[in-house]
């Protein structure tokens, strides 16, 4: 009798924490990987930051989910002047969450802001536009100083996000505190590392497609435990769903999933030219490179360590990537060929230290790559380095071989100038590699007016690269999200924000 | 007693001079540029530049320390550069949380170490000082990663009666507040509540073989009399000093527990820093944690001497 009154109570108790967990369901939350950094779009540098800048600033334009340009605050555009400049017509009628309006003025003292501002980090993204002309009260002239093709993609951007001028000069360098835009949601509140609260603009240009009242972000970087909150009726999405929880989430009938091939890669950077370092075989001849590429079997790479959820690549663009280039395929695992180029080389065991940044998944990765090399006679050592640590070290030299990624951007120029440029910054070209020919094409690119001109000069680059080897490119991540069942109108990006527009609870 | 506080009240200034250089020295030490993780993916050179001259990155190690000192005496303990907010606002927004977890981890502590450590000291050697001695190894080896993720997976998923992770501050609802501690209380008061327990059990049972208990006994006193009025008193000493020490532990951030059930305390505050090389943050929390270690080995002093009078000489 004892008994069954405590298990009434305990149900009575439970049931009503269940329905205190489960309040009314016009909040979103949305639990995060990472704590974002600063909230202000010209000084903001990590990617979980730009998942809340998509709920908070529009942009100039936006991507599709198959990376198309498509408009957003600005409607039409087009190039003048021989792509020397970039008329925008902006969409009329918008206003910022503060009231303010948003027009060519707004635009003007954005992009200033953006290249102008102390510490920018937008800077470099758009540092081909001179100047910005109001040529009337709705449409703006981008004035570049030569042509350059990516600049559409990064308006698509943290660099076409428009700030309130008002709430930007009264905000200074705090504007981050309380940041102000033409997007769907305006800043309420945040706690570092605990939430980012975002309620509905009422006055937003496209309000029939937002939902929500509110959206609130909660930082978790366990991914177990931000399943967990998942199921527990806590969240009602989650980003960066671990690939090795996918099975059991997918069998969880109070959940559902969402995939897409993300625009990062995965890869191994190899030290050809920076520091006395890269005196050492596999630096030194490409037929090494070769042959360590030529032992790695992608599939199985991906089936062991991530679950056959990732996709196998050997670019800076994905295979599904319309700036692939398809004329050079994944090559197919070959240790005989490894070992007879090893051995043409001179060195048929050669021994070199692999750098790997210190989490679970890299190390297993770097693991299966150590064993898969061992068979062709290399003699892989491996250095769990703690990230920050593993960046200093990489940008200094002081490595052979540094398993490193990139989040990658819409626009190809994003993911490869950078990293194999001779002017490219040693952080990100590590590897210091140059050549000539390789610089004239990403030039050219930049330049071309049309996507089969830049495709041509890719295909180039691809030609050089993927013989060289500064970087031997592994796979590509997939976005992987997990959902409440109830959650209607997601829809992945590969860029792997989190576009609030559409989505409600059925 | 006053001379005794002066003595100790003086030493708090060079002790935590000797801390701040310590930890603005080994942190110099640590590999990897501040400017250069804080420049992001892009790595802009002149972010990069921009960053070594904002936050004197770029001066001699001296000069740096003369400024944060000039800075934490005026009351400035700089600013974060990865968020960019005062560190002592984060402090602030910070510290209750810890306080709240450390007292509440605290409670369970005692709640269950105390009573378990008298009771198997009183039944020495019996079937109840084997239970107990058996439950508190079980509290000490338990990993509080493992722990967490396992409370977790049985009463957030499975049964769904606790948040599996957040903080609700008391003042938007209490209920939600304990609700969402109740986990990481318990996993961080089970881990001390064993070691208080071995403590506590064998300062009893030093006690109990007292010639004063003893006497006390002859007298014809109670059980119940002996034990907690002549006994336990004594006997609390070295749990006093173990109670401050793991408090003072506990302020300093359960690290691994604060993770697991995303704390936003001193844990998270201090590692996603030190990941970041967040100078500043590192800096300001390990100066305010030694601040209130310090301040708990005071309040330990004290209560020794109030629980034995002849301590203060």
């Amino acid at each position: 009798m004892r008994l069954t009154r405590i298990l009434a109570a305990v149900t009575l108790v439970a049931a009503g924490l269940t329905a205190n967990i489960a309040d009314a369901q016009t909040t979103l939350r949305i639990g995060l990987a990472e704590d974002p950094d600063i909230l202000d779009p010209t000084l903001a540098r990590t990617f979980v930051g730009r998942i809340v800048f998509a709920a908070m600033c529009d942009k100039l334009v936006d991507i599709s989910a198959d990376l198309k340009i498509v408009p957003q605050l600005a409607t039409e555009w087009h190039w003048v002047d021989d792509n020397k400049g970039l008329v925008m017509t902006l969409r009329q009628g918008v206003k910022f969450q503060d009231g303010e309006k948003m027009d060519a003025a707004a635009v003007k003292f954005s992009i200033e802001r953006h290249l102008t501002m102390p510490g920018s980090n937008r800077k470099a993204e758009i540092s081909a536009v001179k100047s910005v002309e109001i040529v009337d009260d709705h449409t703006v002239k981008l004035v570049l100083d030569k042509p350059f093709a990516p600049l559409l993609a990064q308006l698509s951007d943290r660099a076409g996000m428009i700030v309130s001028p008002k709430a930007a000069q009264a905000e200074g360098d705090k504007f981050g505190d309380h940041p102000v835009c033409a997007g769907p949601y305006k800043f309420t509140e945040r706690v570092a590392q605990d939430r980012i609260v975002l309620d509905r603009f009422p006055d937003y240009w496209n309000k029939d497609a937002v939902h929500f009242d509110r959206i609130v972000y909660l930082p978790v970087p366990d991914a177990t435990v931000r399943l967990a909150n998942l199921q527990s009726g806590q969240f009602d999405l989650i980003e960066r769903l671990a690939a090795t929880d996918l099975d059991a989430a997918s069998k969880d009938s109070r959940l559902k999933i969402a995939t897409i091939t993300s625009l990062a890669y995965e890869g191994i950077t190899i030290n050809l030219n920076n520091g006395e370092r890269a005196k050492h075989p596999l630096g030194q001849d490409k037929r090494v490179r070769e042959a360590l590429e030529l032992s790695i079997d992608r599939n199985a790479l991906n089936q062991v360590v991530f679950n056959g959820q990732f996709t196998p690549g050997n670019q800076w663009e994905a295979p599904s990537s319309p700036w692939y280039v398809k004329s050079i395929p994944i090559p197919a695992r070959d240790v005989a060929k490894a070992k007879s180029l090893l051995a043409a080389a001179g060195v048929p065991h050669p021994s070199f230290t692999l750098m790997v940044p210190n989490n679970t998944e890299a190390t297993n990765e770097s693991q299966v790559i150590q064993s898969m090399a061992a068979e062709a006679g290399f003699d892989i050592k491996l250095q769990s380095t703690e990230f920050a640590s593993s960046l200093d070290l990489a940008s200094k030299g002081d490595f052979e071989a540094y398993q490193i990624g990139w989040s990658g951007r819409t626009d190809p120029d994003g993911n490869i100038y950078n990293f194999v440029g001779c002017k490219a910054p040693p952080a990100l070209n590590a590897a210091k590699y140059c050549n000539p020919e390789v610089d004239a094409a990403l030039d050219a690119a930049r330049a071309a007016s049309t996507d089969d001109a830049r495709m041509a000069q890719y295909t180039i680059v691809a030609q050089h690269i993927l013989a060289d080897r500064p970087i031997i490119y592994l796979y590509h991540r997939r976005w992987l999200y997990a959902m409440n069942a109830g959650l209607s109108g997601f829809t992945p990006y590969p860029d792997g924000l989190i576009r609030p527009q559409g989505i409600e609870m059925k | 007693m006053t001379a005794f506080l002066v003595r100790r009240i003086a030493l708090i200034f060079p002790t935590l001079f000797f801390v701040s250089v310590l930890i603005f020295g080994l942190q110099q030490l640590l590999p990897g540029d501040p400017a250069v993780t804080m420049a992001g993916e892009e790595q802009d050179p002149a972010v990069i530049a921009y960053l070594r001259q904002k936050y004197h990155l770029d001066e001699p190690l001296p000069v740096r320390y003369a400024l944060w000192v000039e800075g934490v005496v005026q009351g400035d303990l700089g600013e974060s550069i990865r968020i960019k907010r005062p560190v002592k606002d984060l402090i602030i927004e910070k510290l209750p949380v810890t306080g709240e977890l450390a007292g509440l981890a605290m409670l369970v502590a005692i709640a269950i170490g105390v009573p378990a450590g008298i009771l198997a000291a009183v039944k020495h050697d019996t079937a109840i000082d084997y239970g107990a001695t058996m439950v508190a190894l079980w509290g000490i080896s338990m990993p509080n990663f493992w722990l967490g993720i396992m409370l977790i997976l049985l009463f957030s998923v499975t049964l769904g009666w606790l948040p599996a992770s957040g903080f609700v501050p008391p003042d938007e609802s209490l209920k939600q507040n304990l609700l969402t501690l109740v986990m990481p209380a318990f996993v961080l008061g089970n881990a001390i509540a064993a070691v208080m327990m071995r403590h506590t059990r064998s300062a009893m049972l030093q006690v109990l073989s007292a010639d004063y208990v003893r006497t006390a006994r002859a007298k014809g006193l109670s059980q119940t009399s002996v034990v907690l009025r002549h006994a336990l008193r004594n006997a609390l000493i070295p749990v006093v000093t173990l109670g401050a020490l793991e408090f003072g532990g506990l302020l300093s951030g359960a690290v691994l527990t604060e993770q697991v059930f995303t704390i936003p305390g001193f844990g998270k505050l201090i590692v996603d820093a030190v990941f970041n090389r967040d100078y500043a943050v590192v800096q300001g929390v390990v100066l305010c944690t030694a601040f209130a270690y310090i301040m708990l080995n005071l309040v330990a002093d004290i209560a020794y001497v109030l629980i034995n009078p002849r301590l203060s000489a």
